[in-house]
């Protein structure tokens, strides 16, 4: 592989050129109207304006990102998290026009993008997977009747959702009712697709992911657990590895659970298996994100690994070490820092006028100090990651951290994680998804954000 | 006649009102999109809608124009 595109912008974009550059391949970087100013524009090895500022009309165009791969001999596109990252249709076009796609194959992301049929596929390998149904509901009435059997509350989702969007928790029938309709527009505005189906709530669980790697030599390993269960509006905040307060034999079946899910669909290159796991520490399969996840470097900081890396290996057809080499130190915790109000999470676009991280941590941004953060994009302006010997030290190291960093012309939400990662909650550790809203409302007649 | 303006910048994705309807504080009269997030646009003040100044999939920016609305 000696060029490749990227068909994504900002952080990610910036993280995958670091790792090329260091291999010495060349890079091309798209960009819309709105982001040619950005870090990765400049430091990729060729630059192309896709389109104009809607993802729709540059991100997302999908004949345009494979003319221009063409056109500039690029060997292999990269297409990093959202956005085309499990779009099905780019990846087999990226293979008809006879390039690599750093990613499953197109029939790896269809089948797992249906979540109705990543759910059937895991059942028939025997991998445990919320109580639902088990295939898409049509009808109002069909959804009351399979919801009866299921029992409230319930979660409605979107067959092809993903990123929180498309899925409403349900209390009663009366909630179902109001929402079905709905949920189903979002449904086909967002995704294209308005099938819905539905699966049994579990209280009180946490999100736990493993990460696998499958190669085109039939090996899959997995590379140890995150714990992604601080989120607000059901989008992940922070994640931690490995996930405190996880009984040592369910870390262990976790694991020989997300093996069994990769090796059933002949998984290759960088994928996720999430599941809930619920306080007796049953867990279910919830889905599998068929590429690169955000919280990849907390993988990295505790196995010592370059992801993107093994991603361009496994792609150039290269194989997995052993499941034995892969080890884990230490304790790694993830902040996802957003432009956003702190307190109503609302969006806040602007010009960072100050950006200073100072020292202790791993900054991946796309952002620099005079960047405009605009409102056609994601709020996520960096992430921050803090590794410690051990999960008390990260979390000393986390405090003293943000404690020093100056961020002017956006609201960000650093002032939510200084309170936030000394509360009693986050720092006993034992915490379930709920936990972020929850402490919000306790703590909001005390809180200063 | 008052005017009702953008609290920030986004892309207008549908108007609910119609010019000469009348509507209530409160009632949700546009959805903008921001940041990947929809943010529902509420009337400050009640009266008729007499002129939307914005149309779907347009961009506004913090402090523009969205729509005028009578006594």
């Amino acid at each position: 592989m000696k060029k490749i595109l990227i068909a994504n912008r900002a952080e990610i974009a910036r993280r995958i050129i670091r790792t090329c550059n260091r291999l010495g391949i060349e890079t091309v970087a798209i960009h819309s109207e709105a982001d040619g100013d950005l870090p990765y524009v400049s430091e990729a090895t060729e630059a192309v304006l896709i389109g104009p500022n809607p993802v729709v009309q540059s991100y997302l165009q999908i004949e345009k990102i494979v003319e221009e791969a063409k056109k500039r001999g690029v060997d292999a596109i990269h297409p990093g998290y959202g956005l085309l990252s499990e779009n099905a249709d780019f990846a087999r076009k990226v293979a008809e026009a006879g390039m690599t796609f750093i990613g499953p194959s197109s029939d790896i992301i269809e089948k797992m993008g249906d979540k109705i049929e990543s759910r059937r596929t895991m059942i028939q390998a025997g991998v445990p997977v919320v109580p639902g149904t088990e295939e898409g509901v049509t009808t109002l009435e069909e959804a009351l009747q399979e919801a009866a059997g299921i029992g409230y509350p319930l979660m409605l989702k979107a067959s092809a959702g993903g990123g929180g969007i498309g899925m409403v928790r349900c209390e009663s029938e009366q909630a179902l009712t109001q929402q079905f309709v709905s949920v189903k527009n979002r449904a086909k505005a967002y995704f294209g697709d308005d099938v819905v189906y539905l699966e049994k709530f579990i209280a009180d669980a946490r999100h736990i992911e493993v990460q696998i790697f499958g190669d085109h030599h039939g090996n899959v390993v997995h590379l140890y657990e995150r714990n992604c269960s601080v989120q607000r509006r059901n989008q992940k905040v922070i994640e931690e590895s490995p996930s405190p307060d996880l009984p040592q034999d369910v870390r262990e079946r976790l694991y020989e659970a997300a093996l069994q899910a990769g090796k059933a669909v002949n998984y290759t290159n960088a994928g996720t298996v999430e599941f809930i796991v619920d306080p007796n520490n049953e867990f279910y399969f919830l889905e599998m994100n068929t590429r690169l996840q955000v919280e990849h470097p907390v993988t990295e900081e505790v196995t010592g690994l370059d992801l993107v890396e093994w991603q361009l290996t496994v792609a150039d057809g290269g194989e997995l070490p052993p499941q034995d080499s892969i080890q884990t130190k230490g304790h790694a915790i993830e902040y996802r820092v957003y432009a956003e109000d702190p307190k109503t999470f609302f969006p806040s676009p602007g010009t960072l006028e100050k950006l200073q991280w100072g020292e202790g941590a791993r900054i991946e941004t796309g952002y620099e100090e005079g960047n405009q953060v605009t409102p056609f994009y994601d709020p996520m302006i960096s992430k921050v990651i803090i590794h410690g010997t051990d999960r008390i030290d990260a979390l000393s190291k986390s405090q003293t951290f943000f404690d020093h960093v100056t961020i002017e012309g956006v609201k960000t939400n650093i002032p939510l994680f200084k309170e936030f990662i000394r509360s009693e909650e986050f720092i006993s550790g034992d915490y379930a998804t709920a936990v972020l809203p929850e402490w919000m409302e306790k703590t909001k007649e005390e809180h200063t954000l | 006649m008052k005017e009702l303006k953008a609290s920030m910048a986004g892309t207008v994705l549908n108007v609910l009102a119609a010019e000469g309807q009348a509507v209530t504080p409160g009632q949700a009269v546009l959805t903008i999109e921001s940041m990947k997030m929809e943010i529902p646009v509420e009337a400050e003040f009640g009266g008729k809608v007499e002129k939307i100044h914005v149309e779907v999939g347009g961009f506004v920016n913090e402090g523009d124009l969205l729509m005028t609305v009578g006594e």
